[in-house]
């Protein structure tokens, strides 16, 4: 099944001339032939090789950490403990998609008096070469008292809880309360849920268990750090945000932020994993010890226990409907385990709960839970896939229920412009109807699907909606134009996906030349202005934006030039369709190539800067997914027949780069709902932390991924572009878990819906009906 | 205490290199190797080129994949030292000279990658499907591909690129 192109508005088509092309992306080159260098790829001479030495206890008192032997070996050049990094002191940190605080991080990659995560660095080690550095490890011994660890959400929360942090004074509702794991408890309300749900015709309360899920990058964290005789730090590193990371960096090791250089390298996927710091600290302190370079590659297994996944948590959503189907009321409770330090992405998951809907009275309450296991990090559309699992089944039983077709439900209590987003923000233009219309009237909604298939398995349809906000903020690129025409960009956002050339693109559309005439690069934290991370579905959006700008810049010192080369003022130079004509002499005109040759003198260089805070995002993005799944009775294994994503992209710049973020989160999204999960032992070790264990989807997992993009134009972009890369990760697992009941009959209220859940809910039917 | 004089646990005394003589990417080479370096290792770090990629060294996801006497593996379950009198291509043989080969072109029209760290070895793997059968099919190559884990694309796009390449080596 071929993908469809953008279901725009005539003319959205007719305005255009580069944004709906599909070239090919500059950097692409580099990326098949192998010569892109991601972090793992930095070599500098002179080179030291680190490795960390990590707690094996989830929950334990550190009493004692003696490196010497392994300082004396022949070939370490420098060890640190914890003793090494500089004392911090609280303060929050915000990193975009994750909120932190500085105590936090600088104990999180590298523990003081407390190991609270198996995996918590409580050592490093630089040598002449890995081997040694990783040999050397064993050397230095440590004396740990093990404390009971709180792995599960109610051992967390519990009256008599081993409480993880001392000092953390949780905020429940606004009050200070000292001595326990729950870091926070919001509460977000409108009108009165309670009465409403009384009066209700149809009332239906669920909860729901999702899984920790890793967003499974394939390249590990890796950094390269120089610490120099002049006091300052440069770093390569594979992060999603050089600015944050020095920010971060910075505070950590308490030094100014301008005397650190952040150098992004190539990216091997992040999906907000990538957006804190944890090996760069230590190979810059590592490297001030020994006066080398120094290199650290974390491996798979590290990555797994001591990088920071999505969080799982519990859900309990409760729905009611008048008799017409009309939501009268709804309210959700939120529990996340955030890991070993607060800041779970509960705020997030309160915005997308119920995103979808009217609701006109609702209430939603949200935990952040400190747990003995890695912190948290923003996993795609953070906080949003685990919600949305709940309100998607739920709508999907509470339909069943009433009698009504889901996609109908949809359709009659979506949001609108104008409609309060049920925690509290008024949605500017948005494009959910457009969305579910979309998927109501495709070939995948339309099509005949057999209950049992022909070898006997039983197949079901299920669809699910989703939502993701996303994020503007700020943005600063450096344009100029060189005598050719060519435009050079300087950026500072990470390229993870190909936005170089939705980018590129952008300022080609605004320019009135060809996308093959913009070269984009991406600088360090020396060369740019702010950037906020490459997150957030912002990328695209905000520093597109800032490009835009810099384009009308460029165009207005173009004019002046012209003017005074056509002896006029620069009021009479218009710029349409890629040519500046003098409005009193229109025989008088530059194509932009025949402008920039002119008109480039050799004092002064065409050069701009283009700065924006987009701030939000401008409504975000709605998705639609619907997939037919195949049940094997005899193995409980689930597949995936048919799936079919649409998605609201605003205006699709480069279609191929959206299909593609449509299909990764899809894929992601199906990983999550059919098999990926954190197997952890009581006493907090992860059982499973490798690829062959924790089990991401394959090629042979996956039927080709049909992809619908529909467009209704983001009012906050001059061209009406939207965020999209996170909101497919959402739908996918409730439209699974709801297509996984119309094959087989029985409700899924946790994932993975793996084969032995399956196995078990066939094995619950049958119990019944006995 | 002096360098001499410092405790050597075992692993630490150096072991004899082992020399190596192979044709990579049809280039004679030598090189020496410690035993119990992987070639993967071997290859970024020994010979220095950093196309093949490190994902989970053991043997799980398939960045590392290279062709070995003809044959696709993954590069970090084997030794540097097997790769004696062995013939190794990696992604950076796959271009003939000042061009690229049908599978890049086809992965760069298709937008078949996206963070591009399991590209390398998507593409070693690729070719050596298509050096088998010329003419695959939708399932032979997403079972062929199944060693390869990618998270950026869902697959999708990487299949129409193998399947294009086909079609554009038929030509």
């Amino acid at each position: 099944m071929a993908t469809s192109t953008p279901t725009g508005s005539a003319e959205s088509a007719e305005r255009f001339s580069v944004l709906g092309t599909r070239p090919i992306r500059p950097d692409g080159v580099d990326k098949v032939i192998g010569r892109a260098l991601f972090g793992a790829d930095i070599k500098l001479p002179g080179l030291a090789y680190g490795a960390v030495l990590r707690s094996p206890h989830a929950h334990a008192r550190i009493l004692k950490v003696d490196p010497s032997r392994a300082e004396a070996v022949a070939g370490v050049l420098a060890v640190m403990t914890g003793d090494d990094m500089p004392t911090a002191k609280s303060e929050a940190l915000e990193l975009g998609e994750e909120v932190t605080d500085v105590k936090f991080s600088s104990e999180r990659v590298m523990a003081r008096a407390k190991a609270i995560y198996k995996g918590h660095p409580v050592a490093a080690v630089a040598a002449v070469d890995l081997n040694t550095a990783q040999e050397a490890l064993k050397l230095i011994e440590v004396e740990y008292e093990p404390l009971r660890p709180m792995i599960s959400l109610q051992d967390a929360m519990a009256a008599d809880a081993e409480i993880i942090h001392d000092d953390l004074v949780g905020t429940h509702l606004g009050e200070k309360v000292p001595h326990t794991n729950i870091a926070t408890h919001n509460r977000t309300e409108f009108g009165d849920p309670d009465a409403a749900f009384a009066s209700s015709a149809t009332v239906i309360e669920r909860t729901y268990t999702i899984s920790r899920a890793h967003q499974g990058y394939i390249e590990p964290q890796a950094a390269t750090a120089v610490w120099d005789q002049d006091d300052r730090i440069t770093v390569w590193t594979t992060s999603q945000g050089s600015f944050p990371i020095r920010t971060n960096l910075a505070l950590v090791l308490l030094k100014s932020a301008s005397s650190i250089r952040v150098v992004p390298t190539e990216v091997g996927g992040g999906f907000g994993g990538k957006n804190n710091i944890y090996l760069e600290p230590l190979a810059a302190i590592l490297s001030r010890k020994c006066g080398k370079p120094v290199k650290m590659v974390m491996e798979r297994k590290a990555v797994f226990e001591a990088t920071g996944p999505g969080p799982g948590g519990q859900v309990t959503m409760k729905m009611g409907v008048d008799e017409n189907g009309v939501i009268t009321a709804a309210a959700a409770d939120i529990r996340y385990g955030a890991g070993a330090y607060p800041g779970s992405s509960i705020g997030a998951a309160t915005t997308c709960i119920l995103a979808s809907y009217k609701i006109p009275n609702v209430r939603i309450d949200a935990y952040d839970v400190v747990t003995n296991m890695s912190k948290t990090a923003a996993y795609r559309a953070p906080g949003s896939p685990q919600a949305t699992f709940a309100t998607e089944s739920l709508v999907s039983e509470l339909c069943e229920q009433i009698g009504m077709s889901s996609i109908d439900f949809h359709l009659l209590n979506a949001v609108e412009e104008g409609d309060r987003r049920a925690d509290g923000p008024v949605y500017p233009r948005i494009g959910l109807k457009q969305v579910l219309q979309t998927l109501k009237d495709s070939e995948h909604y339309n099509s005949k699907l057999e209950p049992v298939g022909p070898d006997g398995k039983l197949r079901g349809r299920g669809m699910a909606s989703g939502f993701w906000a996303g994020i503007g903020n700020r943005s600063s690129v450096n344009m100029s134009v060189n005598n050719d025409g060519v435009v050079a960009i300087l950026e500072g956002n990470a390229d993870l996906n190909g936005s170089r050339v939705s980018l590129g693109m952008q300022a080609a559309e605004a320019l009135g030349i060809a996308a093959s005439d913009v070269n984009v690069s991406i600088g360090d934290t020396d060369s740019v202005g702010f950037n906020d991370i490459t997150a957030g579905s912002r990328t695209t959006y905000a520093t597109g934006a800032a490009i835009i700008k810099a384009a009308g810049l460029i165009v207005d010192e173009l004019k002046a030039r012209a003017a005074a080369l056509w002896e006029t003022d620069a009021g009479s130079v218009e710029f349409a369709d890629g040519a500046f004509t003098n409005k009193k002499a229109p025989e008088q005109r530059l194509t932009f190539k025949e402008a920039a040759a002119k008109l480039e003198r050799a004092d002064e260089a065409i050069a701009v800067t283009g700065t924006v805070n987009m701030r939000g995002s401008g409504g975000g993005s709605f998705a639609a997914h619907l997939v037919d799944v195949e049940v094997d009775p005899d193995t409980g294994k689930a597949s995936i027949l048919r799936y079919t994503a649409v998605q609201d992209a605003g205006k699709a710049v480069h279609p191929a780069y959206v299909e593609g973020q449509m299909q990764g989160g899809a894929a992601q999204g199906v990983g999550w709902a059919l098999n990926e999960e954190y197997y952890t032992s009581p006493d907090g070790v992860m059982q499973n932390s490798s690829f062959l264990d924790y089990r991401m989807p394959t090629a042979l997992d996956l039927p080709m991924i049909e992809t619908i993009i529909v467009e209704v134009p983001n009012s906050n972009h001059p061209f009406g572009v939207r965020g999209i890369g996170e909101t497919g990760i959402v739908p996918p697992a409730p439209a699974i878990a709801n297509a996984i009941h119309d094959a087989i009959g029985m409700r899924m209220y946790q994932t993975p819906m793996n084969p032995g859940r399956i196995l078990q809910a066939l094995k619950d039917k049958r119990n019944a009906a006995s | 205490m002096t360098q001499s004089e410092a405790p050597q646990p075992d692993a630490m005394k150096q072991v004899p290199r082992v020399h190596v003589q192979c044709t990579l990417n049809g280039q004679a080479t030598e090189f020496l190797v410690a035993p119990y370096q992987s070639l993967l290792e071997t290859l970024r770090d020994v010979v220095g080129i950093t196309g093949t990629k490190e994902g989970c060294n053991d043997g799980n996801c398939g960045a590392c994949t290279v062709s070995l006497d003809g044959r696709i593996v993954d590069s970090c379950l084997v030794l540097g030292a097997e790769a004696d009198d062995r013939t190794i291509d990696t992604i950076e043989g796959l271009a003939p000279p000042g061009g690229l080969h049908v599978l890049q072109q086809a992965f760069l029209e298709e937008a078949a990658l996206q963070c591009g760290i399991c590209t390398p070895g998507l593409l070693v793997a690729a070719k050596g499907l298509l050096d088998q059968e010329p003419h695959p099919d939708e399932q032979m190559i997403r079972q062929w591909l199944a060693g390869n884990l990618c998270r950026c694309t869902g697959y999708d796009k990487v299949v129409r690129a193998v399947q294009k390449a086909a079609e554009m080596q038929a030509r």
